[in-house]
């Protein structure tokens, strides 16, 4: 470990580009998610970004936690937002204005993402605007108070989708967005967690350097919504991977790799159990998760085992 | 300058042209396609130096026009009633943030029933929104006006959104004479857009800010005073139009009003079937008139109040329904004439929903009829005029 704080400040930039004194809730992994896109991105950056919970936390008026240029316009719209100043900037140079470079990257909540903002976000990966988009996913509408979306997995208690007498939470399976944003024909698409940030800063960096529409899926633990202690973030993330309820991988060009494989599976019980928003399921809804998950987790494998 | 015949909508695409815009993001919807299809051709062969995002809606449409403006692009965009109701949230944003994006509106009625055709319900629903305003009445004003607006828009002064709105297919599809301007006299009359502040990575802010009860309500008062701040550019901007080109606008405008006892209020393309009628009664000895209004945003209270004072009754056409209430546009001028002494009474007629024709003798009914309630003194019941 002392060696690692040795050698770890000389990989990671020291800059803020999401600077601290923000107001995040104690723990939450989609800030730390922020501050390590931000590292991995430098200063020749323009950030659009959609209502939700790290536009609140950052921006209060007159503070901002942005060093880099910033814009929040709505909630549904970051995309085509970021897709507007791409285009602006393209001409602009076209016709002689000297401006610095500048990768154009929006961020959406899972809310933004895979629900209000999906056709947006569609629009522009197929139109092929050079830019990169962040999703950053907890799993649920936290901004405004644990409310579902189609991110939330099956079986979370949610104040919309909430467990009780009858109910069980969230009914539906998550929706595959990476799967999606693979399907449009992009060059990068990845997924990846604050739980392994030289994964995620690597992953980031390569697709901003890739030109043309990438994707890439932060798992945003959040003690909040997720009923956790606020110092189990990180590892709830690391769980999340290591039973392949949130692989890690890469697709680009349409091709699969698997960031990091373990040997063997942890069962999905060890990342359920921790958490508030899956206390209410029986063993036999665990093993219908367990099922799931291993099937999925196989077919990823063999995605990424025939290139 | 030469003498073209175009249509309202070509007219428009030049204009745009002209002004040498940077970005287009455009959503098609009839009635607004002639003008979206013409700039996407005008770009396609090179005549305009722009990127067109061919978005995926109109609330993209208008989203993208955001970004791009915030970058410093000049930036239009065009729509029409449903799409119009589509972007609605979008207009605050792009007004709020003080970006000056231009756009044609070709004015349609709003489902249901589904219906292509001309009227100002779209319009209605986006008068609160903070834009600029302005109305035109045939091909050469959609084509002036066009051009105005990004003078107007993009003053270091103004800095807001502008609509101009043609009516759809009565003006959208409407082929007339427009003499069109010298590149050198655009350039003269329109400079180079030179925002305040731009996305830029050498000079960083943070747009868009969320805002506390403690300054919202200054943020919306800095606002709105910038609006009504504008009326000042738009009237130099006119009258520079007018020196250059020898065209000549003004927010309100009168047709033979000076002496008239019953002027009709109208505005858009039926304004001038409207002066049509007034010269006719006219003829036969009546002492009528018309107002148009051309400038809807910022509201011209003065202007308004001066073109009307003298007459005894003044018929406000609207051609939208606020239903249970007054037409928008007569609710609007009631509240402006309220106070005063010496005003007219005002009597309200709601016509030309969805494409409905007023043809002249419908004018000289609606002008009797109107003569007729007020004498009665029917002033609450806004009847729908030529409804079977």
């Amino acid at each position: 470990m002392e060696a690692l704080g040795v050698y770890a400040p000389r990989l990671v930039s020291q800059r803020q580009g999401f600077a601290s004194g923000h107001r995040a809730c104690a723990g939450c992994g989609e800030a730390l998610a922020v501050s390590l896109v931000m590292k991995a991105l430098g200063r020749n950056v323009i950030i659009s970004m959609s209502t939700g919970c790290m536009e609140v936390v950052s921006t209060l008026f007159p503070h901002t936690a942005w060093t880099v240029p910033w814009i929040h316009t709505l909630f549904e719209n970051s995309a085509i937002v970021a897709s507007g100043i791409e285009a602006g900037l393209k001409a602009l140079r076209r016709k002689g204005a000297s401006l610095p470079q500048a990768k154009v990257v929006a961020m959406g909540g899972d809310g933004a993402t895979f629900d209000i903002g999906f056709g947006a976000i569609s629009g522009a990966f197929e139109r092929g605007h050079d830019f990169l988009y962040v999703c950053l996913d907890n799993e649920a509408y936290m901004n405004t108070g644990i409310q579902r979306s189609s991110a939330t997995p099956f079986g979370a208690s949610t104040t919309t989708q909430p467990a009780g007498k009858v109910g069980m939470g969230q009914l539906t399976w998550k929706k595959n967005m990476p799967a999606i944003a693979v399907a449009h024909g992009i060059p990068y698409v990845a997924t990846a967690s604050p739980s392994y940030p030289f994964d995620l800063i690597a992953k980031v960096k390569k697709a901003a350097e890739i030109e043309g529409p990438t994707y890439v899926h932060i798992l945003s633990v959040c003690p909040t919504g997720w009923r956790i202690p606020t110092d189990m973030t990180i590892r709830i993330g690391r769980l999340a991977v290591e039973s392949g309820i949130f692989p890690l991988y890469e697709v680009e060009k349409g091709k699969y790799t698997l960031s990091y494989d373990p040997p063997k599976l942890r069962p999905v019980e060890d990342y359920l159990k921790p958490q508030g928003r899956f206390r209410h399921l029986t063993p036999e809804l665990i093993d219908k998760i367990q099922q799931r998950v291993t099937a999925e987790y196989a077919a990823l494998r063999e995605k990424a085992a025939s290139g | 300058m030469k003498r073209v015949g175009l249509e309202s909508s070509i007219a428009i695409a030049e204009a745009v042209k002209m002004a040498n815009v940077d970005v287009i993001s455009a959503y098609p919807i009839t009635p607004q396609t002639h003008i979206v299809e013409r700039l996407a051709q005008i770009v396609a062969d090179g005549e305009l130096d722009a990127n067109y995002i061919p978005v995926e809606s109109e609330h993209s449409a208008m989203s993208g026009c955001l970004g791009a403006s915030a970058v410093g692009a000049r930036t239009f965009t065009a729509t029409a009633g449903q799409g119009l109701e589509l972007m609605h949230e979008v207009l605050y944003v792009a007004s709020a943030m003080r970006l000056p994006v231009v756009m044609a509106v070709c004015n349609r009625a709003l489902s249901s029933p589904l219906n292509i055709w001309g009227d100002h319900s779209d319009v209605m629903a986006v008068r609160d929104t903070g834009w600029i305003q302005l109305f035109a009445e045939n091909a050469q004003q959609a084509f002036d006006l066009t051009l105005c607006a990004f003078r107007i828009a993009e003053d270091p002064a103004v800095l807001l959104p502008t609509m101009v709105h043609i009516d759809g297919f009565h003006l959208s599809h409407v082929i007339e004479a427009v003499l069109l301007p010298e590149a050198d006299e655009v350039k003269k009359f329109l400079p180079p857009f030179r925002p305040l502040y731009t996305l830029n990575p050498d000079r960083p802010v943070s747009m868009g800010d969320m805002a506390a009860p403690d300054v919202y309500a200054e943020a919306k008062k800095m606002q709105d005073e910038a609006l009504r701040n504008s009326r000042e550019v738009v009237l130099k901007a006119w009258r520079e139009f007018g020196k250059l080109l020898g065209r000549n606008y003004s927010p309100v405008e009168t047709f033979r009003a000076e002496d008239a006892d019953v002027l009709l209020l109208t505005m858009g393309s039926f304004s001038e079937v409207a002066m049509e009628a007034i010269d006719l009664l006219r003829g036969k000895g009546e002492k009528v008139g018309g107002v148009r209004l051309r400038l809807w945003r910022p509201f011209p209270f003065e202007e308004l109040r001066q073109a009307v004072e003298r007459a005894k009754l003044l018929i406000v056409l609207d051609r939208a329904v606020s239903f249970g209430g007054p037409g928008p546009v007569c609710s609007e001028i009631k509240a402006a004439l309220s106070h005063l002494e010496k005003k007219p009474k005002v009597i309200g007629f709601i016509g030309g929903l969805g494409g409905r024709d007023i043809p002249v003798k419908g004018f000289q009914e609606m002008i009797h009829r109107g003569m007729d309630k007020a004498a009665k003194g029917q002033f609450d019941d806004f009847e729908m005029f030529g409804v079977r």
